[in-house]
């Protein structure tokens, strides 16, 4: 997949964030709302939703901004333009959502020190162009809202026994996964199971690669024993050329 | 390429020469904990049979289940059923059972399992389940008001609610006798102060346990409880703590677990010492009555550092330094 598309394209960028490098679930950023707020599906999504926003706007101006900020105040102007974005969304949420404003209550005004937000801007923002940079602070919003959304659903339904705010009848919740354990337990799982699926995805893709390339001559006709099951490469040359394409990219 | 693939295995440390074999030593640690047991269901009825049965159906079925996955046959080492006794025993004979088989799960594929196996999980298993069975289900877990009427149709006045610890942290008196005994409130096997120590010494007696860790955490427990108590060095008082809740089967059966505790004898008393002190922090300033399980689990814990600290240097070298072999 990651092949396919090319680098700093909008749709790629989405596919790092929300697959790739899932700032939750491979990254492992942004701890602390991670595991604080994520007691059900709603808060979770709240709050991955709000950092979408900032993550976004904060990109996208530090982007414009990259050629005009000096290197060395450098993280002073990004907490700014960061902290400008958050105080506008916190002012927003107290107007229009105040459920929600009230459930993440200081974690909001927390979204200024996440570390996925300054670790784009650090790491992507400050040497990419703008649009490259809105879609990556929108991908890696987005895989930051679906990793909150599933570990918070996932901790509704065990620690309080409920489904988006429905209660599910005659479930006795198991109320540590309402608490502090219970976030480190279904972080823990929720990773394991997308390594897994990954790893799965990998070994598929591996299997359809192992045909043999590099020579383009008829196998049926080459006297060579062991091309295609020592590896994708027939010979030095072409084991060299191959390394030297990579160090390029 | 087949010369390869013969791995030499290196068990995990301490490598120590012994005839004993790790299920034999559990083997003992089960009938060990028979008297408790059998006390526990003469006690409270066959209710305490069935939360028994199922607990250590719920651990021996989960190590086989993920031995199957994993290629591994780790189920015939016992210690499944040790962990599945063990908890067992800690918990109150009216939680619902599928409560209980959740424990067990728990405690083997979480705390077990998951870090590798019998050697490598840092936390005893079964305190670990009965601390998330606590955290989890609060009111079920604290429920000891089963009126208890035993298999021989008796029943007794004193064995109305709170148990004797609870009483004890009230101000109220409690019977000594009845705690040593076993006719009061608590889990299944924690009741009985008689039927532990029994098994405690066959476990002495075989040299699978020894006296320094319980030993230390008793008396230090008792200087910290005569000390900070309210009530002095008063025997009455002291012995109804020793007595009441889960110390005894925590220092003789849970402290000394081979995994969980530290290697080194000096380790093993600090170790000990600083499960007296957090048991006695735990009963006397904490707002519960209890406090042995968590008091271990933090131990465990800490096995790491006390490890480190009292490391022996090997002959030849400064103390504390590294090996240079």
């Amino acid at each position: 997949m990651s092949k396919i598309l090319k680098q700093d394209t909008a749709l790629e960028r989405l596919y790092n964030g929300l697959i790739k490098e899932n700032p939750t679930f491979v990254l492992m950023l942004g701890m602390c709302p991670t595991l604080a707020v994520t007691t059900s599906a709603i808060n979770g999504l709240g709050m991955g939703l709000t950092t979408t926003a900032v993550l976004m706007l904060s990109n996208l101006i530090i982007s414009c901004m990259r050629k005009i900020i000096p290197g060395r105040v450098r993280i002073p102007a990004f907490i700014v333009i960061i902290a400008t974005f958050v105080t506008v969304i916190q002012l927003l949420l107290e107007a229009y959502i105040p459920f929600l404003n009230k459930a993440l209550g200081m974690y909001i005004p927390l979204i200024v020190v996440n570390c996925i937000i300054l670790g784009r801007a650090e790491s992507y923002a400050s040497s990419h162009k703008p649009i490259a940079s809105f879609f990556d602070g929108l991908g890696m919003g987005l895989g930051f809202s679906f990793a909150l959304t599933c570990i918070g659903a996932v901790r509704e339904v065990l620690g309080s026994g409920s489904v988006f705010g429905f209660a599910i009848p005659g479930f006795t919740p198991i109320r540590i996964f309402a608490q502090a354990p219970g976030a480190f337990f279904v972080l823990a799982a929720l990773s394991a199971t997308q390594n897994v699926l990954k790893n799965r995805v990998k070994k598929a893709n591996a299997k359809k690669d192992e045909l043999p390339k590099g020579c383009g001559q008829d196998c049926a006709a080459c006297g060579v024993s062991g091309c295609s099951s020592h590896g994708k490469f027939y010979d030095e040359k072409a084991l060299d050329f191959i390394e030297l394409e990579e160090e390029g990219k | 390429m087949s010369e390869q693939k013969k791995m030499l295995k290196v068990s995990s440390n301490p490598h120590i020469r012994s005839a004993l074999t790790t299920s034999q030593i559990m083997l003992a640690v089960v009938i060990a904990l028979l008297p408790a047991a059998g006390y526990g269901i003469y006690n409270f009825g066959p209710r305490a049979l069935a939360v028994i049965a199922v607990t250590v159906a719920s651990t021996v079925l989960t190590e086989f289940i993920y031995g199957f996955f994993m290629k591994k046959t780790t189920v015939t080492d016992m210690s499944a059923v040790v962990t599945g006794l063990l908890l067992a025993l800690n918990l109150p004979v009216s939680l619902p059972l599928w409560m209980a088989a959740l424990g067990g799960v728990f405690a083997i594929l979480i705390v077990k399992l998951l870090f590798g196996g019998l050697g490598q999980n840092f936390m005893n298993p079964a305190l670990a389940a009965r601390c998330f069975l606590l955290i989890s289900f609060p009111k079920e877990m604290a429920d000891f008001t089963t009126k208890a009427v035993n298999w021989a149709g008796l029943s007794w006045d004193a064995y109305t609610g709170a148990t004797p610890l609870a009483a004890l942290k009230a101000g109220e008196s409690v019977n000594v006798m009845n705690m040593i005994m076993g006719c009061e409130g608590g889990t299944i096997g924690e009741t009985s102060v008689i039927a532990i120590v029994a098994g405690a010494c066959l476990l002495l007696l075989l040299g699978v346990i020894d006296l320094r860790i319980p030993g230390t955490y008793i008396v230090s427990f008792v200087i910290f409880v005569g000390l900070f108590g309210g009530r002095g060095f008063d025997p009455a008082y002291l012995s109804a703590q020793l007595a009441g809740g889960g110390l005894m089967l925590g220092a003789f059966f849970m402290a000394t677990d081979y995994v969980t505790r530290p290697i080194t004898v000096k380790g093993q008393y600090i170790y000990g010492i600083f499960l007296g002190l957090m048991t006695g922090i735990f009963r006397i300033f904490g707002p519960g009555a209890e406090g042995v399980s968590y008091a271990i689990i933090i131990g465990n814990l800490i096995v790491p550092l006390i490890e480190k600290m009292t490391r022996p240097a090997p002959f030849g070298c400064k103390k504390g330094g590294a090996f240079h072999g």
